[in-house]
Formats: C-alpha cells, structure tokens, sequence
C-alpha cells in the first residue's frame, strides 16, 4: 500500500500490516512487536524524511517458510535509520532522554533487519522469522 | 484509545485501555497535565486493558514523569503485562519506574 508520509495515516498503515500478518498465522507476540516497529519506522519517515514537504510512504509485506517481512520504502533524504544509536536505558526518570525508543525497538522487536538505498529510496526491511514447521506452529 | 481517572484519597488512579501509539499517547499528556493543574501529584496508571505500547506511549509517559518528579509527585504502574510489560522491560522503564500486579497493590504502596 501507498500512503502520505502523515500520522494521521498510522491506522491504516498498521491495520494493513496486521491484516497480512493475520493471513500469514504470525503469532501474536511476534505480530505486537513488528507492528510497533512498523510504526516506529513509519513515524520516523513522517516527521524526517521529506524535512517538513509532502511525501509518500510504501509498504509490502509477505511471507514465506522463513519468515514474514514488511519492507517500508520513502523517497526522502537519504537516512538510515539504523545508524541512530540505542538511547541509555540505564539512566534515571531525570536523566532520561526523551528520544532514540524508536530505533532501540526497530532493532529489538524484529529478528532481521536491514536498510538500502536505491534509486533514490530508503529502503528498510523486517523480518520476523518463524520456527521450522511453519507459521502458528 | 480511552482515558478515565478517579479519586482514591490523596492519589489519582488514570486507566488507560486500548493502544497508546503515535497518535493517541498525546491524549496522556493532556489527561495528566490538566489533572496536574488541579493539582493532583500522586497517579497510578492501570494499563490492565492497554493492549499496544509504542516509543510514542513511553515518550510522554516519561515526559509526565519527569514533570511529576520536578513537582515532587510520583507516578507507578499497575497491570503492565504482556507485550506491554515487554516493551517496559526492554526500554528500561521496568528499572526506573515501580510496578505492582494490581490498583490496590499500588495504592497500599503509595500511601
């Protein structure tokens, strides 16, 4: 599906993803931890990649006897989100920083995950794998 | 997402039931901020029927917590299960903010 990098585009974003994880039997856990980080990858490209101009958003999804993964493409400037770095999670409520969350559960909540630029695209991919036997098993 | 809050004596219990994402965790802040300018200090959060947890929802969690903190109030946890309890254990909220298995737990706790 294609959609304006737009917030208020969260819920059909994410509906979309779970529906196709729904299809493919991705276990509940596994499906709460990739759709947060579908929205923490899709946020991101809202409020960066088209640096406040109108942009779109591309998502696929599919599955196989590996896994499930959901690619999220942009055009917007070239940035990699992976490249942020994991906020301290040791440090206290004051200390705390606000940001970097997003990124730390992209990683965490996902077994695989990868970013390209092609063609003038951002390209991240996420992968949930599933254990030998197949999806629900 | 849905927000309800109620007196238990000195300490203000807030449920929030549903998703807290990108575009539904604002609504706790401005829950919290307008019960601030009552001037409640003391919250317990219910997350029993929170389903969906996602940076946003912790962002302005902390946010509040450090507003609270600066004022010398406090904020804890109740029912944080699941994938929830998860998301806080992974992001190290697990470690700086208290949790208890129920609302009474919490308020026994607070008072």
């Amino acid at each position: 599906m294609t959609c304006r990098a737009q917030i208020d585009h969260l819920d059909k974003v994410i509906g979309f993803v779970e529906a196709r994880a729904d299809r493919f039997g991705l276990d509940d856990k596994k499906k709460f931890g990739l759709l947060v980080a579908v929205e923490e990858a899709f946020v991101n490209i809202c409020h960066y990649a088209y640096q406040g101009a109108e942009g779109e958003v591309t998502l696929g999804c599919g599955g196989d006897a590996n896994g499930f993964a959901v690619e999220i493409v942009d055009q917007g400037v070239a940035f990699d989100v992976l490249s942020l770095p994991d906020p301290d999670i040791t440090a206290g409520i004051l200390e705390r920083e606000i940001g970097g969350l997003g990124v730390a559960f992209i990683r965490k909540l996902t077994d695989d995950v990868s970013y390209r630029r092609q063609g003038g695209r951002n390209i991240l991919r996420m992968t949930l794998h599933v254990p030998p036997g197949g999806a629900g098993a | 997402m849905e927000i309800q809050s109620r007196e238990e004596q000195d300490v203000t219990v807030v449920t929030v039931t549903g998703k807290m994402d990108a575009l539904t965790a604002p609504d706790y802040q401005k829950t919290l901020h307008a019960l601030i300018a009552e001037g409640r200090t003391d919250f317990v959060v219910d997350f029993a029927g929170l389903d969906y947890i996602s940076s946003a929802g912790l962002r302005e969690i902390l946010s509040m917590a450090k507003v609270l903190k600066k004022k010398g109030g406090q904020v804890c946890f109740a029912n944080v299960q699941g994938t929830v309890r998860e998301v806080f254990e992974m992001s190290g909220f697990g470690t700086i903010f208290q949790m208890h298995d129920s609302v009474a737990a919490a308020l026994a706790k607070a008072r």
